[in-house]
């Protein structure tokens, strides 16, 4: 199948405007005519709220290739550069052009958008595209395949379904690049596949995102915030959720009862049973997270919540207060609606705890303090900072997602996503006059002042130099 | 060579530093920059020295390749620091009303640099040029079998740098594949695709970022050119871009040339006399050229032409002094394609010229083989010149000219495919050790109530419109004065 769509490139199809253009577009009719079963299936995966299917997934998707669109002729003009004394005369330029074939592997949260997203880039620049959806999500995997082979260039983009088997097979073959969205365990060992061929990588991971709540703060924004970025956000099962709270012992409490109210103006009293949370995706996964509530250090800190219904893969939305830092819910990205909070004496002590873990995805801060804010945008490394909010940063197209460290490497969305996929070729043109003999042996004591003088900078060395003066 | 828990500790004291927040001061950056360019000026004659000892290289050569670039890089990253250092706004789209976005570089932490022999000098200051400007600690390993350059950058630079913050580790592959099991934030390698590749399996471990900047058969186009002056200044250019760039053994030399049938005579006439001129009677006693690197090197190339056929297509010089790790300039026409002199990447002062019955079958030549890092192309033809930037994929492209790419500023340099993984030079080279880090800040007004649950129809309408920026839509929907197509909510 490689081979297939090795010869489809080579053909030079992918490259042309008008073949990019009719594939986002295509992916634009695909979500709009087939809305329904796509939130259907994102509900039998998920049993994810049509709202968030809406928002964060197709529309969000739509959005993207709209604004792809609209700006795609503009990236794909070279971009034309200044070039300096020592090539003069000479006129230089980037040219985008694409990799080949790019193999794109998606995760199960967002089954639809963290598909086509980066499928979204990849034809952008003119590649042929071979995706390969989690098997976790079933149900939406096997639709991007139907929907993708009715509407979209099969002889250049192709679904491939399967797990562990056939994502191992994908990996042996050489790719011109791979996008893979998912955890770090995993992705070492894409990157190791990677290197056999040296592949490029974008590598889209997790980590545990740290929300800092000073006391100094618009209480119940920040709570309604924090709500929308955690479990309205797939039930806390997102790569940029909020994963920990970090605030003071005194405000705490505070903390802790809007967050209470909040949740319930949101999801009413019954909050198990909401119909506007998604479930936990599967078994393995709702063990996982009970394991992280049963473990001991835990024992009596939850004050809000834990409720959970096995049969429906149920969790209610969870507070925990005052978790032990060593504690099993500390020690790895929960992606769950389990919510510690850690309590520190000083504001400040909590960038301290954040810096001396891995770099999260991304890092969220609420106050009104100027200097805090700058302190933690200066501070924190993550891969994007957020202040008074929590994941909008995703929904700006202007801005590079992407995680460093653990987290992961490359960027996309907007028009990174295009630079993502492309490679930024560096063209010289140069003239066959201007030839500085300087440039050829034999060496001669002149010619080697000169040629110091132009590398130097600065015309008055040259004329110098010319002159012998130097 | 440090036993492992002493590097440990010496990294980790490496890392304390960094976090200590003294590398990122704009101060200590410029400071260091500038203990660079002193380093290069005070030491010019030892680092010119060791060249010649290490390679042979002539002065002039040594400047124009190395110290000279090096200079230049070091002045346009002073002039550039504070730019590169500034936060970059992004445009917001309207929905998101009192909010700022910006992306702002900051550094990655603990950079390793390996470096590589043919550009001792070069190729480890110019990596560390970018690694420091962008506000890391780095730690350079130089080629072992560039000895002399190596010892006199471990030695000398610790007098110009912050050794608390750049730290300079010799050694061969042993100590490289030490290095390498520990864990950094960025490993930059220059070197061969071969152990490109076991340093990106490394790095997997960690999932460090890595860039890789390889080599390949970089070919040169040279077209018909009916106007003798082109025809010369290409050709000299080809020739300085061979044999005058450290005998042949860069990255980014001229592999071998691809000519038509037609013009093959009259190429290598002209070859042969420019190379007298340029090269003298006996290339040897000009030192103009550089020498191989050393004996293991000298016969990998001596064995590429021991292959009769290979010998047979030798059209000028072939001489090789072993004792003196010297070949001569050497020409070689339409040697076999199968032979290792047309699949490895030479490296080395041997030009094979291969004929083509018409120059557009270049394309498919070049096409069929790996991507390398550059297509130089001499010629007057605009369709050639199109047709190879849009059919061929390469880490450069130069129309005219050789090597030159390698002094700009303004554009990247980085392969592609089995070339390399990544770029830099001028503001590449604060990028490739930064990471930028996304920033938006919100206020706490401007809440859309529709952000939250409970969900209802309204909301999703509210949501529909907002998204398509429709915020006259918005606004009606908002009244009760229009109503989306209703969907079904469970």
């Amino acid at each position: 199948m490689v081979e297939e769509l090795r010869g489809s490139f080579a053909s030079g199809k992918t490259r042309s405007y008008e073949w990019r253009a009719s594939q986002l577009k295509g992916i634009i009719k695909l979500a709009d005519e087939h809305e329904q079963e796509i939130v259907q299936a994102l509900r039998s995966d998920l049993s994810k709220p049509e709202m968030e299917a809406y928002v964060q997934e197709i529309g969000m998707l739509k959005n993207s290739c709209t604004v792809t669109l609209k700006e795609l002729k503009h990236w794909m003009t070279p971009e034309k550069v200044k070039t300096s004394l020592i090539t003069y005369p000479s006129s230089a330029e980037i040219v985008s052009e694409p990799l080949g074939v790019v193999l794109v592997i998606s995760a199960w949260n967002y089954p639809f958008l963290l598909s086509l997203d980066p499928v979204i880039g990849a034809i952008a620049a003119g590649n042929a595209v071979v995706l390969k959806p989690s098997e976790i999500s079933p149900a939406t995997s096997s639709l991007l395949a139907k929907l993708v082979g009715e509407y979209l260039d099969s002889s250049a983009i192709r679904v491939v379904e399967g797990a562990v088997a056939e994502t191992s097979a994908l990996l042996e073959q050489k790719w011109d690049k791979i996008c893979y969205t998912g955890n770090g365990k995993v992705a070492r060992i894409v990157m190791a596949a990677a290197a056999k061929h040296l592949t490029p990588l974008l590598l889209e991971l997790g980590g545990k995102c740290p929300v800092v709540v000073d006391s100094d703060t618009n209480l119940q924004v920040t709570s309604r915030r924090i709500i929308a970025g955690k479990w309205g956000c797939n039930n806390g099962q997102a790569c940029i959720s909020p994963d920990y709270i970090l605030t003071t012992k005194d405000f705490a409490p505070k903390l802790v009862d809007s967050l209470k109210q909040e949740l319930e103006t949101c999801y009413g009293k019954n909050q198990l049973e909401s119909k506007d949370l998604s479930r936990i995706v599967n078994s393995n996964h709702y063990t996982r997270l009970i394991k992280l509530l049963d473990d001991e250090k835990v024992a009596g800190k939850i004050v809000h919540g834990g409720e959970k219904k096995e049969t429906e893969l149920r969790i209610a939305p969870t507070i925990l207060l005052d978790v032990p830092r060593d504690s099993l819910i500390m020690s790895e990205e929960i992606f769950g609606p389990l919510l510690p909070i850690i309590t520190v004496d000083k504001v400040e002590d909590s960038f301290e705890i954040i810096n001396s873990g891995t770099k999260p995805l991304a890092a969220y801060l609420f106050t009104n303090n100027k200097k805090l804010k700058k302190q933690f945008v200066m501070s924190i490394s993550a891969g994007g900072v957020v202040v008074n909010d929590t994941t909008l940063h995703l929904a700006v197209h202007t801005l590079p997602f992407g995680g460093v460290g653990e987290s992961g490497m490359g960027a996309y969305h907007g028009k990174f996503s295009f630079d993502a996929f492309c490679h930024k070729k560096a063209v010289v043109y140069r003239g066959f006059f201007g030839d500085a003999a300087i440039r050829y042996p034999p060496y001669t004591r002149g010619k080697l002042r000169l040629l110091k003088a132009i590398m130097g900078g600065g015309i008055f060395g040259i004329i110098r130099a010319l002159f012998g003066w130097s | 060579m440090e036993s492992p828990s002493d590097l440990e500790k010496d990294l980790e004291c490496m890392r304390v530093y960094f976090r200590s927040g003294a590398t990122r001061e704009a101060s200590w950056r410029k400071q260091q920059l500038k203990g660079l360019l002193a380093f290069l000026k005070e030491n010019e004659g030892d680092i010119m020295k060791a060249l010649k000892q290490d390679l042979g290289k002539h002065y002039a050569e040594a400047y124009r390749d190395e110290v000279g670039t090096l200079i230049k890089s070091l002045n346009f990253a002073l002039q550039s620091l504070k730019r590169w250092m500034s936060p970059k706004k992004a445009e917001l789209p309207l929905m998101a009303l009192l909010s700022t976005a910006e992306v702002i570089p900051e550094p990655l932490g603990l950079i390793l640099v390996f470096s590589s022999w043919n550009f001792p000098i070069g190729l480890s200051l110019e990596p560390l040029i970018g690694a420091i400007a962008a506000g890391n600690t780095v730690v350079l390993k130089p080629s072992d079998l560039s000895p002399a350059c190596s010892s006199l950058l471990a030695n000398t630079l610790r007098s110009y740098l912050d050794n608390r913050a750049v730290k300079v580790i010799q050694g061969g592959a042993a100590v490289g594949e030490k290095l390498l099991q520990e864990r950094w934030d960025k490993i930059f390698f220059t070197g061969s695709t071969q152990v490109g590749r076991i340093v990106m399996s490394a790095a997997a471990k960690h999932l460090t970022p890595v860039i890789l900047e390889l080599g390949g058969k970089c070919p040169a186009v040279l077209d018909s050119l009916s106007w003798n002056w082109d025809r010369e200044a290409s050709i000299k250019r080809i020739l300085v871009g061979k044999f005058g760039t450290c005998a042949g053994q860069a990255c980014i030399t001229i592999d071998y040339v691809l000519v038509e049938k037609e013009s093959l005579s009259t190429v290598v006439e002209m070859m042969k006399e420019i190379i007298g001129k340029m090269f003298g009677e006996n290339p040897r006693e000009s030192n103009s050229i550089a020498r191989i690197v050393n004996k293991s090197h000298f016969l990998r190339l001596k064995n590429l032409v021991d292959d009769p056929a290979v010998k047979a297509s030798i059209v000028h010089g072939g001489k090789m002094d072993e004792d003196n790790l010297f070949i001569e300039p050497t020409i070689l026409v339409d040697p076999p394609l199968e032979s290792e002199i047309m699949t490895e990447e030479i490296f080395g002062p041997l030009l094979p010229i291969i004929t083509l019955e018409k120059i557009e079958e270049s394309m498919e030549f070049i096409k069929s083989r790996p991507k390398p890092l550059a297509i130089y192309v001499f010629t007057r033809s605009k369709t050639l010149e199109r047709r190879i930037l849009s059919e061929t994929s390469s880490g450069s492209v130069t129309f005219n000219d050789a090597i030159v790419q390698y002094a700009a500023d303004t554009i990247p340099f980085g392969g592609v495919g089995k070339s390399g993984i990544g770029r830099y030079h001028g503001n590449y080279s604060f990028e490739a050790f930064s990471h930028e880090k996304a920033v938006l800040r919100r206020s706490f007004f401007t809440d859309f109530w529709f952000r939250y649950p409970p969900w209802n129809d309204h909301k999703l309408q509210l949501f529909k419109t907002a998204y398509n920026f429709d915020y006259l839509g918005m606004l009606l929907v908002i009244l009760g004065l229009k109503r989306i197509k209703a969907s079904h909510m469970v």
